[in-house]
């Protein structure tokens, strides 16, 4: 095993050991269970599968799953941007406590999240009362999906970009307002194209999660069909009628979604190492 | 020459007017309050919003308490087994250079992107009664789907990558001369690893099992999937609330959910700790 995998020998020893439990653990718990999936849907058929994705319900379901998720993430791309760059740059009261609540989407149990945010915008609820008299619906409608998600994929860009701000020297931002740039020609056009990886990396990554949320999303959309119903939402009922061909449909439409965007993340990363050096 | 006619004017051209600063910080704060700390506040509100008694008494309901043990016997299992599993993909990856590393880096964090249900689907593919494999183990009065194994692979699937992701930046980091160094002193492999090794990650590693655990204690998707949902037997914490919840028993049900926020908050604020008091033994780029 030890040369048929290794590259360059190593005196370390243990290779076989940490391989083996790795491989096994990661087959067992990960691999194999999407391989079952994969080849349920082998045996359902390509054909049957497309006809069954395509069917008006899962359509609408699969449709807003990613509407949403793009809308809440490119939400929180730029609000990402603005508080990486408040935190790092700017000193102010509150900034230590502020930097470390950005986590608690990450920590708060998503289920909490989605009771806590229905209970605020509910028409009875602390918020949704002041927004009802203005006519603005939250809970129950597409925006309190929108919230939900823009809730859970907060912390993303945040985290990706912050690093990279932390970074930047400032003798560039310098050396361009010395050249004769506002300020702003130098936030567009010399920091925002250093930010641009980590960007974007933080988008899929806060999108990836998005597509697939279930519990911040399931009590406060009102799971209307083709309405307010997600995607992991009609696995869930499908499952519930015994219906594992369905099941299996937008299970395998919503993998399929993912590795597309596993793969775009490592596109990214790729990319930006080669333009701006490791990072 | 010195530096005294340098006046602290210069640094103005590399931020922004004080009035753009505080418009800025201005927005930032509202939507943060509203965003992550209104709903934070909601959950105990909602609580608390008949008296501690009747608060107290939701959490002390037979349906809680099971589902409070439960939850805790699923994390026991399955943090410390993601744990070990974290360190051994580690040390694969970090100590020695093989072919399909890359990929497999990418398989290790395939559980981040794919969806909680997906998940839980996928394992009761491989589980369910209508698989080999399911069938086999029915045959042999195993049960893994809408049963306590269940919940644990599900709980594993989620958090899989938690350790392994925080270790492996650390230790790619540290190389691997100390090892050899304790090798070449005589030290056994294991000698070397309890020695050298495992001081040198210890905050990383409880900085993952930190996040480990966060998630794995509120996992809901998954669960909800493979747990069947049997009232007191596969109900975990977070899928007890969405019960309570739907059965308008919300004091209750918000009860519930503050145990975890407390959970969720400690984990911040040990986190925050770990961050300030260790930061360079930490991951070099702050997880995101």
């Amino acid at each position: 095993m030890r040369a048929g995998i290794l590259r360059s020998p190593s005196p370390l020893p243990g290779f076989g050991l940490s391989f083996g439990i790795m491989m096994a653990a990661l087959s067992v718990v990960v691999l194999l269970p999407i391989m079952a999936l994969v080849g349920r849907g082998v045996m359902i058929g390509p054909a049957e599968l497309w006809e069954m994705v395509g069917t008006r319900r899962i359509r609408a379901a699969l449709a807003l799953s990613f509407r949403a998720a793009l809308v809440a993430s490119l939400f929180n791309l730029v609000f990402g941007l603005v508080l990486a760059w408040v935190l790092v740059r700017y000193r102010f009261w509150g900034r230590r406590l502020i930097d470390a609540a950005i986590d608690l989407p990450f920590a708060l149990p998503t289920a909490v999240a989605g009771i806590a945010l229905t209970a605020l915008y509910a028409p009875n609820g602390a918020l949704g009362q002041m927004l009802t008299p203005l006519g603005i619906k939250v809970a129950y409608t597409e925006f309190g999906i929108w919230l939900a998600l823009i809730f859970i994929g907060l912390p993303f860009v945040v985290r990706t970009v912050q690093p990279v701000i932390e970074e930047i020297d400032r003798e560039v931002e310098e050396a361009s307002a010395t050249l004769g740039a506002s300020r702003a020609y130098t936030l567009r056009r010399v920091i925002l194209p250093m930010l641009a990886p980590a960007l974007l990396t933080g988008f899929a990554l806060a999108l990836a999660r998005s597509v697939g949320e279930y519990g911040s999303v399931i009590f406060i959309a009102g799971n209307l069909p083709f309405k307010t119903e997600i995607a992991p939402l009609l696995i869930v009922i499908r499952l519930e009628e015994y219906n594992y061909d369905a099941a299996t449909a937008i299970g395998l439409a919503m993998l399929l979604i993912s590795f597309a965007m596993l793969l775009v993340i490592n596109i990214i990363q790729i990319w930006s190492r080669r333009r701006i050096g490791d990072v | 020459m010195s530096d005294v006619s340098f006046t602290p004017r210069a640094a103005s051209v590399t931020t922004e007017t004080a009035l753009t600063r505080r418009i800025v910080i201005g927005v930032v704060m509202i939507l943060i309050a509203v965003l992550l700390f209104a709903p934070l506040i909601a959950v105990f509100a909602e609580a608390l919003r008949s008296g501690w008694a009747a608060s107290l008494e939701g959490l002390a309901s037979p349906d809680a308490q099971a589902a409070i043990r439960l939850t805790l016997i699923v994390a026991a299992i399955a943090v410390p087994l993601n744990a070990a599993f974290g360190i051994a993909a580690a040390w694969a990856i970090t100590k020695f250079d093989f072919r399909g590393k890359a990929l497999l880096i990418t398989l290790i964090d395939l559980p981040f992107s794919v969806s909680p249900v997906v998940a839980g689907l996928a394992l009761v593919m491989l589980f369910g009664t209508n698989s080999w494999l399911g069938a086999w183990l029915i045959a042999h009065d195993l049960k893994v789907v809408f049963a306590f194994p269940g919940i644990v692979l599900a709980t594993m699937f989620v958090t899989f990558p938690f350790v392994a992701r925080e270790l492996i930046p650390v230790m790619m980091e540290q190389g691997r001369a100390e090892e050899e160094a304790a090798l070449t002193l005589g030290a056994s492999g294991w000698r070397t690893f309890f020695t050298v090794t495992l001081p040198n990650i210890r905050w990383a590693l409880l900085y993952g099992v930190l996040l480990c655990n966060a998630r794995a204690m509120g996992e809901f998707g998954a669960v909800a999937v493979i747990s069947g949902k049997i009232r007191g037997e596969t109900t975990t914490m977070p899928i007890m609330i969405e019960m309570l919840y739907n059965e308008y028993l919300s004091v209750a049900a918000f009860s519930l959910a503050a145990v975890l926020a407390l959970l969720a908050l400690l984990t911040l604020l040990l986190k925050s700790l770990l961050e300030w008091r260790y930061a360079g033994l930490l991951a070099a780029t702050r997880r995101h």
